[in-house]
């Protein structure tokens, strides 16, 4: 590479718009876009629009695809509901955002550390390592489901906030992930690092991963999104460790009577995700210049 | 027995070797012990703990009783309804594997065409599904009475003169679930692509328009995919998970169990065994094929990507 941008260089300054960018194609690859987008997006918008829609809109027909006159009843009555039950609803907002960072920054932190690792050094058992990080990609969750709620009750963790961080924090798709990406980074770099003196630590977080932005915020995305989900489930009987999705869902499971509420839920949990999202995108965009990556 | 003295002197050297190699790489064991730990307590024990329990006769109350190979051979011999999932399943796994993989690729790069604030957009749009819990809003587009979204659509136009079953016909409902699971599965593999897009180095289609590269199509196949080997395995074994095991949309959708079974997925099946009979052993049976078959799909799958690999 090094050497065809010595030989390129002159013309790069020439011509550094790319081959295939045309604007007639682009405009036609945008209107399919959101065309395609325009149904992607639908049933969201309708749960919005049901989440705001008073009851006597919610069953007239023919169904409309607006509202007439919004309410923020159903959330209301969501949080009215939630409130009601004998542990105060802060409790839950408490538990879900504890266990969602605290998942998110673990699995992040030491899927980036393992990944690079895994990806880079050549160390016995890195290779079965790998191997086994993909099998367990294919293996269900549900199966060992039970098995994970028995190695929770020898360890004594079974309805303490352990049982609800524990098991989530290593995931081999994050790991999987991180490990495909940090793998196209050329050798060359992590080479210098060590000539220059720098542990396998700093070449980690201060050479390897400030260039795989794009692929540690996905990873912060799947990471956060799958905690932001995690409910007790069987794990933790004490209404005090319960998180908003199970309490969420308790407010909105009455059948299509409730249908108001349920989408007030549904819009409710998906807020945090989509910010976390855009947050992560935008950090992903602000830094495409990219340097020192080259082979 | 000349040989055989090599042999083993090389098998000593050797172990001699791996423990230097270890020694040197200590930061390495310790960068990975925080992950490691919680993996092998979380996953690969109760993973190990699991791989027996197919050939056991498991109610989660009694210890499980081995039954050697019965399970299996119950499975594929007598269990009309485990076969009639395997068929759902693979219909299942066309649309939402394959197809979906490639709307995946398709997707993330036509999003990269665009300029860098309407790529944020249209990634959310189309990752937004996976996101949401809205299971409920489907209920009502594919609900049955002339109320639901879709019925009074078709009605107006004029193309049915009485509203359709969706969600309990069925003839429609394997139909309607793979809708809404092609709906939801621009997940993680779209996302891990449009990531591997993003990392692309940009001065290689500079140096690519130099050496004559002429349209988006030629950018894309002699730069693009050789350099984006390791996402689009990555997504290909996230499609391969998702389409296998689907099974929640459906029990959402269209009621668990469907109607004559025409939904049901192994993974539905397993979930009946397990979770409501409580026939643990005859469950983990099921999900074992599952994964062997899932094994087999994701060594198939590499072989094919092998080139694009480092």
């Amino acid at each position: 590479m090094a050497t065809k941008e010595k030989v390129y260089g002159k013309h790069l300054k020439v011509s550094t718009k790319r081959a295939g960018y045309k604007i007639r194609g682009t405009v036609g690859i945008f209107i399919f876009l959101v065309l395609l987008g325009l149904f992607m997006v639908l049933p969201i918008y309708l749960a919005v629009v049901m989440s705001i829609k008073p009851v006597q809109e919610l069953f007239v027909f023919p169904p409309k695809l607006y509202v007439i006159e919004p309410t923020l009843s159903n959330y209301t009555s969501m949080f009215r509901i939630c409130s009601d039950l004998w542990v105060p609803f802060s409790r839950y907002v408490f538990n879900s955002v504890f266990v969602t960072v605290t998942v998110t920054v673990c699995q992040v932190v030491f899927s980036a550390m393992a990944a690079f690792c895994l990806a880079k050094i050549k160390f016995p058992g890195a290779k079965v390592m790998n191997s086994i990080i993909v099998i367990s990609l294919l293996y269900q969750a549900n199966v060992i489901y039970i098995m994970q709620y028995m190695v929770l009750a020898k360890l004594g963790m079974v309805d303490t906030w352990m049982a609800l961080v524990f098991p989530s924090i290593a995931s081999p798709m994050c790991l999987f992930l991180m490990r495909q990406s940090v793998s196209q980074i050329p050798d060359a770099m992590i080479e210098a690092a060590k000539v220059d003196g720098a542990g396998l630590f700093r070449t980690c977080w201060q050479i390897v991963m400030p260039n795989q932005k794009p692929a540690m915020m996905t990873v912060i995305i799947f990471a956060f999104q799958a905690a932001w989900n995690i409910q007790g489930g069987t794990l933790v009987f004490n209404e005090s460790l319960k998180t908003l999705p199970t309490v969420v869902q308790q407010a909105a499971s009455a059948g299509l009577a409730r249908a108001g509420v349920a989408m007030a839920a549904a819009v409710f949990m998906l807020v945090p995700p989509i910010i976390i999202f855009m947050l992560a995108q935008r950090q992903v965009i602000e830094t495409m210049a990219h340097s020192g990556i080259k082979d | 027995m000349d040989t055989a003295a090599i042999g083993r002197r090389t098998k000593k050297e050797q172990r001699r070797l791996t423990l230097i190699s270890m020694k040197q790489n200590k930061a390495a064991y310790v960068m990975m012990l925080p992950f490691m730990l919680f993996f092998i307590v979380f996953t690969i024990v109760p993973v190990v703990m699991s791989l027996p329990m197919g050939f056991t006769d498991f109610n989660m109350v009694q210890f499980p009783k081995y039954i050697g190979l019965s399970n299996f051979t119950t499975l594929f011999l007598a269990d009309k309804i485990f076969i009639e999932s395997i068929r759902v399943t693979l219909v299942f796994a066309i649309f939402t594997g394959p197809i979906s993989y490639i709307l995946c690729f398709l997707l993330a790069w036509l999003i990269n065409e665009l300029h860098p604030k309407l790529r944020t957009i249209f990634t959310l749009i189309f990752y937004a599904p996976s996101m949401a819990n809205v299971y409920t809003v489907w209920k009502l587009i594919f609900s049955g009475d002339s109320h639901g979204y879709l019925n009074s659509f078709l009605l107006d136009l004029g193309l049915i003169t009485s509203p359709i079953q969706w969600l309990t016909d069925g003839s429609y409902v394997l139909g309607v679930t793979i809708v809404v699971q092609m709906w939801i599965s621009l997940g993680a593999g779209f996302l891990a692509l449009r990531a591997g897009f993003q990392n692309i180095d940009r001065s290689q289609y500079e140096a690519g328009a130099i050496e004559g590269i002429k349209n988006r199509w030629q950018e894309l196949i002699y730069i693009t995919i050789p350099s984006m080997g390791p996402q689009l395995m990555f997504a290909a074994v996230m499609q391969i998970v998702s389409s296998f095991t689907a099974g929640t949309v459906s029990q959402n959708l269209v009621g668990f169990p469907s109607t004559d079974y025409k939904a049901h997925t192994i993974m539905s099946h397993a979930y009946d065994y397990g979770w409501v009979r409580y026939e643990m052993g005859y469950a983990s049976a099921i999900c074992m094929i599952l994964f062997i078959a899932m094994y087999f799909m994701n060594k198939l799958i590499s072989k094919l990507l092998s080139k694009y690999m480092d």
